[in-house]
């Protein structure tokens, strides 16, 4: 049983087809309308999120498949004491995939070692969120036409930023990328990203509080939220919440074909002047992932169109 | 000094110097009925010092937490007076039950009944990772 819970568990030549199928099912919908029919995707989501849950159900529907979800914790089994492990395998018989988002890092993986059916990690806390990889990826290929020779600046919070750590993953596996991190000192790329990540792959990369001074150089600027549920402590959080702001004025210097990505929800880390300048990327982010999301549902459910 | 030859049981050689009370906590061989024997620093021609432990009992042993503490070692399995078997122990590739994550975060920070996990991801650098969550092993 195929399940993806991490970005790397898909190889390079994988990722660019599920972009073609991505790009196909973009071009020609009607095509693949009704691929899914009589498929069910269950969505567990223990852990609000309306973008994602959303983004899999609408992919679902336009496949012509049919979704269970369960939207809140609260209200489901798991608040009566049952194990990650017994939810899946129940859920097994119901659904032919399952999409889930659990709080606790390697909960998806605990699912996909009991389900009788694939796995797609939804997001797992800190740790994981293929498919925001997946939308990030096909964003960058569709606005640049590659995934490679690229220099790609990450700002904001690059310690808990899963979305962050992913996608250096995947684009290390790739030729010609530079890598700019920028960040405060309390949120830089953990040591074991920079380790195990850009040093093994021989991916360049420096590392710079000073988001102005980089600017010039980007291809792609990725910017982050500081997420409040990552932190134990508020106190942190507070201080470092406004930390880098993007603003118009910090523009100028960018490329004229800059990317700006943003993984979403926003708060206040890009100003709103930035959504009508063509560099903003981040609503396509959105409906890339709608797109990549019924790629992958094809691709492990073995439909092919 | 002289600790008496067994007869039947294990001999765990080649212990790196100074680890040998640390296996012994973690092999729970505190536990035994047998006598057990601790040498400290015993002379060896490889390395200068080692441990020995000796078990005077034919046990069970977790071959992969001895390979985890330290992979250098040997268990020599003595029946009837005479050496048997030789296991060279190497790191292992899983591990199971040996360590604890100590990811808050971790799902089996909540869901305790999850076999704890571990795989060796850079074996030159004997990096184990947690299966669910991907934190590093941290010595215990």
């Amino acid at each position: 049983m195929r399940s993806v819970l991490d970005i790397k568990d898909l190889t390079v030549t994988e990722i660019d087809e599920l972009i073609a199928v991505a790009e196909d099912i973009m071009a020609k919908p009607e095509k693949y309308a009704t691929a899914c029919r009589g498929r069910k995707l269950a969505t567990l989501f223990f852990e609000p999120s309306t973008r994602t849950r959303l983004s899999f159900e609408a992919a679902m529907y336009e496949l012509g498949g049919a979704v269970l979800s369960v939207s809140d914790a609260g209200t489901s089994s798991a608040a009566k004491g049952e194990s990650v492990a017994d939810t899946a395998r129940v859920v097994s018989c119901y659904a032919d995939i399952i999409a889930m988002r659990h709080p606790k890092e390697g909960a998806p993986r605990v699912a996909a070692l009991n389900a009788t059916v694939p796995v797609i990690n939804a997001g797992d806390g800190g740790h994981n969120h293929p498919t925001q990889t997946l939308a990030d990826l096909l964003t960058i290929h569709r606005e640049k036409g590659r995934l490679s020779d690229l220099t790609v600046g990450f700002c904001g919070d690059l310690k808990f930023g899963r979305t962050v750590h992913s996608l250096i993953n995947a684009l290390s596996r790739y030729t010609g990328i530079r890598v700019v991190l920028i960040s405060p000192e309390e949120l830089r790329l953990p040591g074991y990203v920079k380790k195990d990540v850009l040093d093994r792959g021989h991916i360049p990369y420096t590392e710079t509080r000073d988001l102005l001074s980089v600017m010039p150089e980007l291809d792609i600027l990725y910017m982050t939220r500081v997420q409040k549920e990552r932190f134990f402590n508020e106190e942190d959080y507070l201080r470092l919440k406004d930390s880098y702001i993007l603003t118009p004025d910090k523009l100028a210097t960018a490329k004229s074909d800059l990317c700006v990505m943003h993984p979403l929800p926003r708060v206040n880390e890009i100003a709103v002047a930035i959504d009508s300048d063509p560099r903003a990327c981040y609503f396509k982010q959105v409906l890339n992932g709608k797109y990549m999301r019924m790629a992958l549902i094809l691709k492990l459910l073995g439909v092919t169109v | 000094m002289n600790i008496d030859a067994i007869k039947n049981g294990i001999v765990i050689d080649h212990i790196t110097a100074g680890r040998g009370m640390r296996l012994y906590r973690l092999l729970g061989l505190d536990q035994l009925t047998c006598s057990v024997a601790i040498i400290t620093n015993a002379f060896s021609r490889k390395t200068g010092h080692k441990d020995i432990i000796k078990i005077d009992a034919a046990i069970d042993l977790d071959l992969d937490l001895i390979g985890y503490v330290d992979p250098d070692v040997t268990v020599n399995i003595i029946r009837d007076g005479e050496l048997i078997e030789k296991k060279r122990i190497a790191l292992p590739e899983k591990l199971v039950n040996v360590v604890r994550c100590r990811n808050p975060r971790c799902i089996t920070s909540t869901e305790q009944e999850l076999p704890q996990i571990f795989c060796l991801t850079d074996r030159a650098a004997r990096v184990y990772r947690c299966l669910y969550c991907e934190s590093r092993a941290k010595e215990e």
